[in-house]
């Protein structure tokens, strides 16, 4: 169960591109250990919400503490949080031109200049987690969509991060390979990563989530335990929306 | 082969005929006029002994002023190329910095190389940069020291003869910058072909935009580049023809002297164009043999 230690504090936040106001007053609290699904029709914020996170988006009002580190203009600050905050994205965003075991190694020997050696051997560690082990030396257009997803989920852990934010990681798979990420995202939950997933897998969510946040027009509309939001949440939009995505 | 020969035949029109007849006529014409009213008399037989000649003293086989000068060219145009995309590089990514004044400062030299004639480019780079820095750097005193040693014969091989380091370094520099405008677009144009989520990507494992560029963007824009890079560098090999000018003495250097000690003027310059002609195009066909699917190593 989740300890009662804040990880990432958000508060208040605002985001404006340009004039268009993406997030509004959006106020959220992850505990260690804690996971976090949010779920929400598209358009909604989700994704600019979980990449000021780790500052892929500037906040543009409020305050955004992640581990201890208040996220504002200093470079170093930011580069230590990405260290510790992992990122899968719905498109991958393998590196190409690496083979897979390449992809894993090169943040920790660039970025945390830790030696090749011990680079590889926890690339290795980390190739096994997520079940392709036998592809290390593949570049990732070999690979599968559900592999390619697996790999990028690993090039995260390789990190070894204190957080993992997860943007639609299924998305962009075909349905039968849906379950394998799954399965390795259930798993890394299992074992107490702290996880804030944005995702429309209900089963996924309902299986691992402590809290449930729906989000509408850049403001988070509910937030619940699974128990409560899947059986009788409070906001209609909520329901309507449920209703929708629980229909297929 | 008949078959291929036959399918060749088919194609042909009468026009074709009709079309080659007349450039035919035409060449011809001018041969003639140049043979009678000029009274030019052709003089073939001079020109290979200025690609060759033979050096009694030492018994054996050398080159003349042609076949020097075109030496010179592929050294300075080597040289003036890597520098170049070195050059090139840093300017493409200036190109697509976040600091907007070093965009600028990019941006501007990039116009100011556009908009000026590249004879005037040259000599303002000639004048204002590498002679001042030759000078600066002192290297003039410096190359003829290395020519008056005995065992000078690996900087010989890179750059000939040692006494004229200076001029074919200032051709080199004054070549690289002229031609790095062009490398920073080709480079610019490569960053810029690199989907955003790789930025992403090496952003969110904390790199900072250093090693994103040098681990993750430059490496794939390269590869991407890597044939515009190649027609640049044969449009190199042509614009050096204008580094004669600052008397660097590359191919069309050695052209205008030996116009001016032999009169062969129509034969100095065909068999100069040919030279530059044989080099570029043997290249553009290398270039393209390399790039065809399936050839090229790269991914
Ligand atoms: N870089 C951007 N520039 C301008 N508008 C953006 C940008 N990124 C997202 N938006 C807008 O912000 C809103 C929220 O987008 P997003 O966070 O991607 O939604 P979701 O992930 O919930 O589908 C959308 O209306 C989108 O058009
Ligand atoms: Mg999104």
């Amino acid at each position: 169960m989740p300890e009662d230690t804040p990880i990432i504090e958000i508060r208040n936040l605002d985001k404006f591109f340009g004039a268009f106001q993406a997030l509004t007053d959006v106020s959220l609290t992850v505990h260690i250990g804690e996971k976090v699904v949010i779920c929400g029709p598209s358009g909604s914020g989700k994704s600019t919400l979980i990449r000021c996170v780790n500052r892929l988006e500037e906040h543009s009002g409020g305050h955004l503490i992640v581990d201890g580190i208040e996220l504002n203009d200093h470079t170093r600050n930011i580069r230590a949080v990405r260290m510790e905050v992992g990122m899968v994205f719905q498109q991958f965003n393998l590196f190409p031109h690496l083979t897979v075991l390449e992809n894993l190694t090169v943040g920790p020997i660039r970025v945390r200049k830790i030696p090749k050696a011990e680079a590889i051997s926890r690339a290795r560690k980390y190739l096994d987690r997520v079940h392709i082990p036998e592809q290390a030396d593949k570049y990732p257009a070999q690979l599968s969509g559900g592999q390619q997803q697996r790999v990028a989920i690993a090039r995260s852990l390789c990190m070894e991060p204190r957080i993992m934010l997860f943007d639609e990681p299924t998305s962009a798979l075909d349905p039968e390979m849906i379950n394998e990420v799954l399965d390795v995202m259930t798993e890394l939950a299992e074992s107490g990563m702290t996880m804030i997933c944005v995702t429309h897998e209900m089963g996924f969510a309902n299986k691992v989530a402590d809290k449930m946040v729906f989000m509408e027009d850049g403001k988070i509309v509910e937030i619940a335990p699974p128990s409560i939001f899947f059986t009788k949440p409070k906001n209609p939009r909520c329901q309507a929306f449920l209703d929708q995505i629980l229909e297929h | 082969m008949n078959n291929k020969l036959h399918s060749i035949a088919k194609r042909l029109h009468w026009m074709d005929g009709v079309i080659v007849a007349v450039l035919i006529l035409f060449f011809g014409y001018i041969w003639v006029q140049i043979g009678d009213q000029l009274n030019y008399k052709w003089r073939w037989g001079l020109i290979p002994n200025y690609m060759f000649r033979y050096d009694e003293e030492r018994e054996r086989w050398v080159a003349n002023l042609l076949v020097q000068g075109l030496i010179t060219t592929i050294r300075v145009c080597i040289y003036a190329s890597i520098l170049a995309v070195i050059l090139g590089t840093l300017l493409g990514m200036a190109r697509v910095a976040k600091n907007l004044t070093i965009r600028m400062l990019a941006r501007t030299y990039l116009e100011i190389l556009r908009n000026i004639p590249p004879v005037v480019v040259i000599f303002i780079f000639f004048f204002f940069l590498s002679e001042q820095l030759i000078t600066a750097l002192n290297i003039e005193s410096w190359a003829r020291g290395i020519a008056r040693q005995e065992n000078n014969a690996v900087w010989e091989f890179f750059f000939g003869d040692m006494r004229r380091f200076p001029s074919i370094i200032s051709g080199v520099i004054v070549l690289a910058l002229f031609e790095s405008a062009f490398v920073g677009e080709i480079v610019r144009a490569g960053i810029e072909a690199i989907p955003r989520g790789q930025q992403e990507a090496a952003r969110s494992l904390g790199m900072s935009w250093i090693a994103e560029m040098r681990y993750i963007i430059l490496p794939q824009a390269l590869r991407k580049v890597l044939p515009p890079l190649a027609n640049q560098f044969i449009s190199l090999i042509k614009d050096s023809a204008i580094i004669s000018l600052i008397s660097v003495q590359e191919l069309t250097y050695k052209a205008v002297e030996l116009v001016s000690t032999t009169r062969a003027i129509f034969e100095a310059w065909i068999s100069v164009a040919a030279m530059y002609f044989v080099l570029c195009f043997s290249l553009s066909m290398l270039f393209s043999y390399l790039e065809r699917p399936g050839k090229a190593a790269a991914r």
